[in-house]
């Protein structure tokens, strides 16, 4: 309760706190902004028309059509959906893993954190984005798959964390003190070192919801991510790619086939950004005296 | 200094077998017939019109796993990549084509990331908590939660399409008939030094001023990184006994944050450059195909679309040996910064 207090009285973690509510207000009330025609498949985006250009927004489409008469104010609104979707899921099970993995590794030390930390290594040892692009094409196209990609290469950075984490609490006073009462191993491990170790997996969690929403999106917009008419506001900049530049003349004829998405993406990956960043701050005790020190990441 | 490289060295090999063995974990999924590509050499297989069931034979592909790896492995130091069906050519000589484009975009990103981040990292832990510092902070969260595609396609409807600065691509239409022509030699296939090497200065400029924007389209995010990590790291630095003697001494303050301080708060900053190399290389991906920019990044794209198995597998192959060796030039780096780094 103190700490969101503490986010609340900064204004940029209000911010923050603000645009990712409102998006969940979006994703939560999406069958009442805009009911799908057909209720079984509400995340193919409704179509107006077939028309090959888009069209500009009209009381038929708010926020106008792109190429093929898809629905921008469609999209949009249960786009949110799966961006919630995507961003919780992948951060939840990759949490889960990275913790059990790094922190058991540490804890338990010698052999097993070595091959623990080779493996996370080999995995860090890839750039991020390419790993999924090969992983989604290993697995096929569909946002599920999306998710189960990001999920394959995103808990080594959890793991990296945990375990530094978890070394520096290992050999306190009062794990060594619980251990010579007797108490077991795996229990010591759950009751006094992670709930003592998991604050910066936080931190790192809010920051990295925004920043998987961006590498989905960042898919989808490659053309390997989600089928194509889901609806999800990567594909959606997609499918404005061929009329970014406009007509002659009017280089912006077409900015609403961009526009809209864009600020979608950048407001709820903001949203996230800001959040951890003033969480970071009110967590970290050493940082609590002045919110405007920043510290590094990893990536 | 000599016994740690060479104990280095002696690893590699061994990492190289476990990214090999995992890139090929991959091949794995797909049927033998699928699988083919991966291991054709050149056109003369591919055009020679023989029975796939031959293929499939001649190269191993109904044997156990571990040798269809070897004789893979074999390929691999003969130079063989496989075929690549959406480039059309074999993936070695694709890769070879596109890379040089994509080591070009990365040089020009990290002239800007690392002199500009350095800098604007030291100017705000200069003037810690105040003005500019706080605008940078606001500035470099923004820089972090701005999707590289959508800058990136900020800047190519703002610069190319309104202002008319250039065309998206590598380089303009008459500057790629000139390139093409026979008496362009191409040394390093960057574009900006084999235009000058060629004394072609127009070409080398042309190049240039297509390189700029998608540079900048993953530069900034990568700046804010540099930034954040320099300032924290100098703030810390700054509250040091050393620094307090330096000004103890009356030296000036410019020369205790330059001579002083910057040189031992650069450390992490060194650190960090391996992480960044990786991620230029996935934002290459990305900015490439915004801009069009015809480098490994498109290439890498174009190839997931068309599910190139082989294509992917050789990018990813060279990719993993850039990191690796990234990693072990970062190490030696560190000693150089920082004599008092034990090697072991």
């Amino acid at each position: 309760m103190d700490s969101l207090l503490k986010i609340i009285r900064n204004p940029l973690g209000l911010l923050g706190l603000l645009l990712i509510m409102g998006w969940a207000g979006i994703a939560l009330s999406a069958p009442a902004l805009c009911p799908p025609k057909n209720p079984a498949a509400p995340y193919a985006i409704q179509r107006v028309s077939y028309s090959s250009l888009p069209t500009p927004p009209s009381p038929r489409a708010r926020m106008g059509t792109t190429g093929g008469g898809y629905d921008i104010y469609y999209g949009i609104v249960w786009g949110s959906r799966n961006a919630f979707r995507v961003g919780l899921t992948v951060v939840a099970v990759t949490l889960l893993f990275g913790v059990l993995l790094g922190g058991l590794g540490a804890f338990a030390g010698g052999i097993a954190d070595e091959i623990v930390m080779r493996v996370t290594d080999l995995f860090m040892s890839f750039p991020f984005l390419i790993a999924v692009i090969v992983m989604s094409i290993v697995l096929g196209k569909g946002l599920d798959k999306v998710i189960l990609a990001l999920i394959l290469f995103g808990w080594r950075q959890y793991a990296r964390v945990m375990r530094s984490e978890v070394l520096a609490v290992k050999g306190k006073d009062f794990v060594n003190s619980a251990r010579s009462i007797g108490m077991g191993e795996l229990r010591l491990f759950f009751r006094h070192v992670l709930p003592n170790a998991i604050f910066p997996v936080f931190v790192l969690a809010s920051l990295d919801i925004g920043a998987t929403v961006m590498i989905a999106a960042s898919l989808s917009f490659l053309g390997v991510g989600a089928e194509p008419g889901f609806a999800d506001w990567g594909q959606m900049i997609n499918f404005s790619r061929g009329w970014l530049l406009g007509a002659t003349g009017q280089p912006f004829l077409y900015w609403y086939t961009y526009v809209f998405p864009a600020i979608a993406i950048v407001t709820f990956v903001l949203g996230w950004t800001l959040l951890g960043d003033i969480l970071r701050d009110v967590l970290d005790p050493k940082l609590r005296k002045s919110l405007f020190k920043s510290q590094w990441r990893p990536s | 200094m000599v016994w740690y490289l060479s104990k280095r060295l002696a690893t590699l090999p061994l990492v190289l077998f476990f990214l090999t063995a995992l890139i090929f974990s991959f091949v794995l999924v797909l049927g033998p017939y699928e699988r083919l590509a991966v291991f054709i050499p050149n056109a003369d297989v591919v055009g020679g019109n023989i029975p796939f069931d031959e293929l499939v034979a001649r190269y191993g592909l109904d044997k156990p796993v571990y040798v269809q790896y070897g004789a893979w492995v074999a390929g691999l130091l003969h130079g063989n990549l496989g075929w690549s069906p959406s480039a059309g050519m074999p993936v070695g000589e694709a890769l070879a084509r596109y890379f040089p484009a994509t080591v070009e975009l990365m040089l020009v990103g990290a002239l800007m990331v690392f002199p500009g981040g350095i800098w604007l990292g030291k100017y705000t832990a200069v003037h810690h908590n105040r003005l500019p510092d706080q605008l940078a902070r606001i500035a470099t969260i923004l820089a972090v939660a701005l999707p590289e595609f959508i800058f990136g396609l900020v800047l190519l409807v703002v610069c190319y399409g309104w202002l008319g600065w250039a065309e998206p691509g590598r380089l303009s239409q008459w500057a790629e008939d000139a390139v093409t022509l026979a008496s362009f030699h191409r040394h390093t296939g960057m574009y900006t030094l084999d235009g000058l090497l060629n004394g072609r200065f127009d070409i080398a400029l042309d190049a240039l001023r297509h390189l700029i924007l998608p540079a900048l389209a993953y530069s900034v995010g990568l700046l804010a990184t540099v930034m954040r990590m320099t300032r924290s790291s100098l703030l810390e630095t700054l509250n040091k006994e050393y620094v307090m003697t330096a000004r103890a001494k009356g030296l000036l303050e410019r020369v205790v944050i330059r001579k002083h301080a910057l040189r031992n708060a650069l450390l992490p900053v060194v650190t960090l450059a391996g992480s960044i190399v990786a991620r230029m290389l996935g934002g290459a991906v990305i900015v490439e195909t915004v801009f069009n920019f015809r480098g490994m990044g498109m290439f890498i794209v174009t190839a997931a679309q068309g599910l190139d198995f082989s294509a992917i597998l050789g990018a990813s192959l060279l990719i993993g040996v850039i990191i690796i060796l990234t990693n072990l030039v970062i190490d030696l780096l560190y000693v150089v910064f920082d004599p008092t780094v034990e090697l072991r």
